[in-house]
């Protein structure tokens, strides 16, 4: 198994696997609690319109799908400030439109180029240093938001009383859907177009299901991201899957695994409630 | 006598519906102030109103002779009528109550917290409620944790819109006697719509009677005689004939 270290792509892939995954899965409390789910499928196929663009001109994909993708985050978020549309609307409106965009520049490219492949279902083999760069600057990000995790959660339980406290929600909403955008771009190298809302989801709704808590939710949604990079990654390796795929159905496990920790949880409780009622009466 | 709030010629438009229509009220300190009127009157524009929370079409509106944004946020304790709490959210009560002394979501609780927490908790007779998650509160017990966040900042202004709704006759008192305590003890004023008069009477020295525009304004014994009552509802009845607004929301 650690054989699989010994080779420099392993290594890329892996450090950027992981970057992007606390990314992801810190992210995907405030994405699954905010009910934006839906965010993450529109900005990954952004993203696919903007790596198109790329290869379409030959450029570096990510310094075209970067702006692209941030700029349709940017748009989902005022259109839906100003009309009150619901974001299922607004999102499945850009989510269509960087789509057909996409469609049009892949089917104006003239050579065939593996790169397309790698974006749309994520591989190991694709990572570079510029993709791990950005995935460092992507953590880094985190870390000097951090403080505002605090108030992005009590914007999030209560927008009311979040206003009424002069908390700034709505540059907050546009701070978060463009760090989500840079997320997604940067992780769509590794897990792959598809797959990437459920990358941002997965972790986060697995972590709801075992948590009281919103800091215990946040912690233990960062832990199930970066276990199931490491897993997933491996067994890509092992296998000879699709790294995206890989780590998906390995999230599904966890997610499973979770779910019956819950219910299990659940059934106790509501248990011993009713055996309390019994002896009481 | 310091005007807590002042409130000059303000209007209030709503999408293309003038929900406030030129209200001028000056709110002096210690005042437990009853906003009294029919649903859909502009009650809780006005309270959105002081909090900032819609913009004035015009006028004013100046709190401890300033700008709202000159004065603290925490000087202002806030009951929302519509209770805008997401309870799917992974929270206990404590957590929810200590949101209201940071202006922030809490991660971990200091003792400090725990203690304010557990003091304002007591005084709204919900400690027992403290490790509870939100999601398994009643609608009365919710209403008890909200009144305890907006305490536990020791506000100097109390708004609060219909704090009663969901909560039982018993609670009902039960919630008055707290809010009465609270205020023989801190130096706090207090906005409350309701939609019952009598409690208004009650409690209230003064009373607001609105419906989009001031109908009258008063000690609650001038204020609400019948004339006014027929101005604002259009008919004199018992306080508790009136459809209870809000009362859907719990
Ligand atoms: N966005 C809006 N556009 C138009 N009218 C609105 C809007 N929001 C509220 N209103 C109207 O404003 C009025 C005042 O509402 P509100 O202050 O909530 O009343 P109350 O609290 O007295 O029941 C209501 O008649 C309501 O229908
Ligand atoms: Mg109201």
């Amino acid at each position: 198994m650690f054989e699989a270290l010994q080779y420099g792509f392993m290594q890329r892939a892996l450090i950027a696997g992981l970057l992007t995954a606390v990314a992801a899965s810190y992210y995907g409390v405030f994405v699954v609690q905010r009910g934006m789910s839906f965010l993450g499928n529109g900005l990954a196929h952004a993203t696919f319109g903007g790596v198109a663009l790329a290869l379409l001109l030959n450029q570096e994909p990510l310094w075209v799908a970067v702006p692209f993708t941030v700029l349709v985050a940017v748009l989902i978020t005022y259109v839906r400030d100003r009309t009150g549309l619901a974001p299922d609307t607004v999102i499945g409106i850009f989510f269509a439109l960087s789509m057909a965009l996409g469609i049009v520049f892949i089917s104006r490219i003239q050579t065939y180029t593996t790169d397309a492949f790698h974006y749309l279902f994520g591989s190991i083999l694709g990572v570079t240093d510029t993709d791990i760069r950005a995935a460092v600057f992507i953590l880094f990000l985190i870390l000097i938001t951090l403080r505002l995790w605090g108030r992005w959660a009590y914007a999030t339980i209560d927008r009311e009383a979040a206003l009424a406290d002069r908390i700034p929600v709505k540059f907050d909403d546009y701070l978060l859907s463009v760090l989500i955008a840079l997320t997604i771009v940067v992780s769509a190298k590794i897990v792959g177009i598809v797959l990437i809302s459920a990358f941002l989801v997965i972790p986060a709704a697995s972590a709801r299901l075992v948590s009281r808590r919103f800091l215990g939710m946040t912690v233990v949604s960062v832990m199930i991201g970066v276990v199931t990079v490491i897993i997933g990654l491996m067994c890509s390796f092992q296998f000879d899957l699709p790294s995206g795929a890989s780590i998906i159905l390995v999230q599904a496990l966890i997610f499973t695994v979770c779910l019956l920790i819950s219910m299990v949880v659940g059934a106790r409780a509501s248990l011993k409630s009713k055996s309390a009622a019994r002896s009481k009466s | 006598m310091v005007n807590v709030i002042e409130i000059a010629n303000v209007s209030v438009r709503l999408g293309d519906f003038l929900a406030l229509r030129d209200i001028s009220v000056n709110i002096q300190t210690g005042d437990f102030v009853a906003i009294i009127g029919p649903n859909g009157s502009g009650k809780s524009t006005l309270l959105r109103a002081i909090l900032g929370l819609v913009p004035l079409e015009s006028g004013r509106i100046k709190i401890f002779d300033k700008e709202l944004r000159m004065i603290p946020p925490e000087w202002i304790g806030y009951v929302p009528q519509l209770k805008t709490v997401d309870r799917n959210f992974p929270a206990v009560t404590c957590d929810l109550v200590t949101s209201g002394i940071h202006r922030s979501w809490p991660g971990i609780l200091t003792k400090k917290d725990h203690e304010s927490v557990s003091e304002v908790l007591a005084m709204v007779g919900a400690e027992h409620l403290c490790h509870k998650p939100l999601g398994q509160l009643s609608g009365g017990e919710l209403q008890r944790v909200y009144l305890a966040r907006a305490l536990v900042r020791k506000p100097k202004i109390l708004l609060l819109d219909e704090p009663a709704t969901g909560i039982d006759a018993v609670g009902e008192d039960y919630m008055y006697s707290i809010l009465d305590e609270h205020l023989e003890r801190a130096d706090t004023t207090v906005l409350m719509v309701t939609h019952d008069w009598l409690t208004a009477r009650h409690h209230a020295n003064r009373v607001l009677l609105i419906n989009h525009k001031l109908i009258a304004e008063g000690p609650p014994s001038e204020a609400l005689n019948d004339k006014h009552l027929r101005a604002a509802f259009g008919h004199v009845g018992h306080a508790h004939d009136q459809p209870c607004d809000g009362a859907s929301d719990v």
